[in-house]
């Protein structure tokens, strides 16, 4: 029950966020919102029993790339985005019923040829157990060893980016 | 506790709004927050369907996705300095050529 009433306080937050993200005009501010979706999306990886990845979030997204996005958006001096009048008005009056019946007819389509619609909102409860289930200690173990190439073909991955950030940002002589 | 499609449904309105920012945002900076914002929804479709089969494996998925989310944010704010540099602007209709 209290994972239930957790979850909603929280996913309410994640959807407001997101929804703030669209409605702000200075990207300041959808920087800052973003930041909202990722600290509640943190507290869901929590419920979720993930507490690894819960940790990682709050470090490297909240933390270290929104600061990056801060930042560049401060260096930038960027202000508020600026409508292009140009738009086309048949897209305009066309494309959003247009997208609108084309994702429900797609969703209709597909739920009933894969049966989804018989089972319905619902579904299995995802079942908690008092057990650490996604601490640092068993992803560590599973990281390291299952998974070792992989992790260390992320870590050639970094470097690239590293000097392509740099090589890219750089000023021209 | 708390039913798996209710998770889902979260990470897919995630998704959509990062889908919809995409198309409707008209500034660079804020077009990128937009995929970050559908990383982060997939990212919670790996955990939620990690804590429903009991495996590990879905956390290691979005270790990576984390990982490859920041190579990407740190080469494409070098390549929207880059922009912003030759072109005095952040929106992405006077951006129109390849060409720095």
């Amino acid at each position: 029950m209290l994972h239930l009433v957790l979850f909603f306080i929280f996913a309410a937050v994640c959807v407001g966020g997101a929804v703030n993200l669209l409605a702000q005009k200075h990207p300041i501010n959808s920087a800052l919102s973003l930041i909202v979706v990722m600290g509640s999306l943190a507290v869901i990886y929590l419920l979720l029993g993930a507490e690894f990845v819960a940790a990682v979030q709050i470090i490297v997204y909240a933390g270290a790339v929104m600061v990056l996005f801060v930042f560049v958006i401060m260096l930038l001096n960027a202000g508020v985005e600026e409508r292009t009048p140009h738009g086309s008005r048949v897209a305009m009056m066309l494309g959003v019923p247009g997208l609108i019946v084309g994702l429900g007819l797609g969703i209709w389509v597909v739920t009933r040829i894969t049966g989804l619609d018989k089972i319905g909102i619902g579904g299995p409860a995802i079942m908690n157990g008092t057990e650490a289930f996604g601490n640092p200690q068993a992803v560590g173990r599973l990281l390291f060893r299952d998974y070792l190439l992989p992790f260390e073909v992320t870590s050639v991955l970094i470097l690239i980016a590293i000097m392509g950030a740099v090589v890219l940002a750089r000023r021209e002589e | 506790m708390v039913p798996l499609s209710y998770y889902l449904i979260l990470s897919g309105i995630l998704f959509a709004c990062g889908v919809a920012g995409f198309l409707i945002k008209r500034n660079i900076i804020t077009i990128f927050l937009s995929i970050e914002l559908m990383l982060n929804g997939v990212n919670l479709t790996f955990v939620a369907f990690a804590a429903q089969l009991k495996s590990l494996d879905g956390h290691i998925f979005v270790f990576f996705v984390m990982v490859v989310a920041a190579a990407e944010a740190a080469v494409g704010l070098a390549i929207i300095i880059a922009v912003f540099r030759t072109r005095e602007t952040l929106n992405v209709d006077r951006v129109n050529l390849l060409k720095l």
